[in-house]
């Protein structure tokens, strides 16, 4: 076995600031987003790349946290669950559809589920459900049956897009 | 889930990079997507001692034609496979396939040169590059070399590659334009290994196949170019007894092993179904 590795200065813009810590290459991002950086809100679910729970956005790619070393992300990017809300602090339109849709129930996959739509719908403003369902196919969800989920992210984009959102018949 | 400790590098250059491989020896391995090894080293299944980052190498990255040829280069992930012109318009089937490779943010990770290099039986990419008749190009401390697709796979993460070598790129001659494809996975879920799959290019002419190449994905400890099946269709019009004949073909080199996807019976029917119905579709596709 190797004796300790040296720890690495590590630098990078955390929800729009700048943030800098010393870290183990070994520690995973999610730990140090969690554990030097104090933002719990990302969730650590499976460990096992599986549940996307982890999620953050990554210089402009949802990566699930637990997969990616923090040295890796040295110089990047990152917007996390607490980087979603307006900057006056009000809900953002992924917030509101969540709310509005009843989007969860226990909460905990949905930091993961929120960024990863924020990243889906920027590259796809206007998603049909079948899209919806596949863009977050890497994100698992064990108590909404995922339907309160895709309406939430279908009141989002109706949001933003400045249309009226309408619920599909059941 | 902690990974052993190890020493990160981050080369700016393949030179660089090899450079550290030959420094570094056995205990140093390269990092590409790391979704394969990330997960392994969690597992303490692998232990490196030395990460060498290949993503501040910026000559890796990229996806070019070279005149008949698409060239993508090792660190190309399956994400920007799927936003590429070069690919949507030259070979399709890498999108359709991309697709199917475990989930977003996966695929925003994961570099077709790692899934090819790996060795994994369960990675899509290489039966495609097999049926595709693709060139791997390595570059080593002898300098560049080339290794067919269809030579390189030796067994179960067993590849050509030799200690202190990069995969640097994939070099993939375009199909025959109005060509038709399809990839056909079954899998449990999303983000799973194929139980099995089957990939298939081909050309007609007047309802008539005039060439068909196929490859089979997690159907052995390799991946498989079927050859003789894609023969069997070639001068007919696929019809039942056609499609049968390549099934029954394919059936017959493979030995997937009995694993949580189901006994080796179970996958070697499935398989043979993967090869119908990617024949039958990607006959529907060609022009």
């Amino acid at each position: 076995m190797a004796t300790q590795a040296k720890k690495t200065q590590v630098s990078m813009k955390v929800n729009g600031v700048e943030v800098e810590g010393l870290v183990e290459p070994r520690t995973l991002l999610v730990h140090f987003i969690r554990e030097n950086l104090q933002l719990t809100g990302t969730h650590i679910g499976c460990e096992t790349t599986h549940c996307g729970a982890c999620t953050v956005d990554l210089d402009g790619r949802s990566v699930k946290s637990c997969t990616v070393f923090a040295v890796q992300a040295d110089g990047s990017e990152i917007i996390t669950i607490e980087g979603i809300a307006n900057a006056d602090g009000t809900l953002s339109a992924l917030q509101e559809g969540f709310r509005m849709m009843h989007g969860l129930q226990c909460g905990f996959c949905t930091p993961g589920m929120i960024t990863r739509a924020h990243r889906l719908l920027q590259e796809n403003p206007n998603p049909s459900e079948e899209e919806i369902r596949f863009g977050i196919a890497g994100n698992l969800c064990r108590c909404t049956g995922y339907q309160n989920i895709v309406k939430a992210i279908q009141y989002a984009a109706a949001k933003i897009n400045g249309t009226e959102y309408q619920e599909a018949a059941e | 889930m902690i990974p052993g400790p190890f020493t990160y590098h981050r080369p700016g250059s393949v030179a660089d990079a090899l450079k550290l491989l030959a420094e570094l020896g056995d205990e140093a391995r390269p990092l590409a997507g790391g979704h394969s090894l990330i997960p392994m080293m969690k597992l303490r299944l692998a232990s490196p001692e030395h990460l060498i980052d290949l993503h501040g190498i910026t000559a890796l990255k990229g996806v070019v034609r070279e005149g008949d040829r698409v060239v993508v280069r090792a660190m190309t992930t399956q994400h920007e496979l799927l936003g590429s012109d070069v690919i949507a318009s030259i070979l399709p089937i890498l999108k359709e396939t991309s697709l199917l490779i475990a989930d977003p943010q996966i695929r925003y990770c994961g570099t077709l040169g790692g899934n090819v290099a790996n060795g994994d039986p369960g990675n899509d990419m290489p039966a495609l590059m097999q049926l595709l008749n693709a060139d791997f190009l390595i570059e080593g401390p002898d300098g560049q070399r080339t290794v067919a697709a269809r030579d390189f796979y030796q067994g179960a993460y067993f590849t050509a590659l030799e200690p202190g070598e990069i995969l640097t790129a994939i070099s993939i001659p375009g199909p025959a334009s109005g060509h038709g494809y399809a990839y056909e996975k079954l899998k449990r879920k999303v983000g799973d290994y194929a139980t099995a799959a089957a990939g298939v290019v081909m050309t007609m002419e007047g309802g008539i196949v005039t060439s068909c190449s196929i490859g089979l994905t997690n159907l052995a400890d390799t991946p498989l170019w079927a050859q003789e099946a894609g023969e069997a269709v070639v001068g007919t019009s696929l019809d039942d007894a056609a499609l049968k004949r390549a099934a029954d073909a394919a059936i017959a080199i493979m030995s997937p092993a009995a694993d949580g996807r189901g006994p080796v019976e179970y996958r070697k029917h499935v398989g043979g179904i993967m090869v119908q119905r990617a024949l039958k579709r990607a006959a529907a596709r060609a022009a």
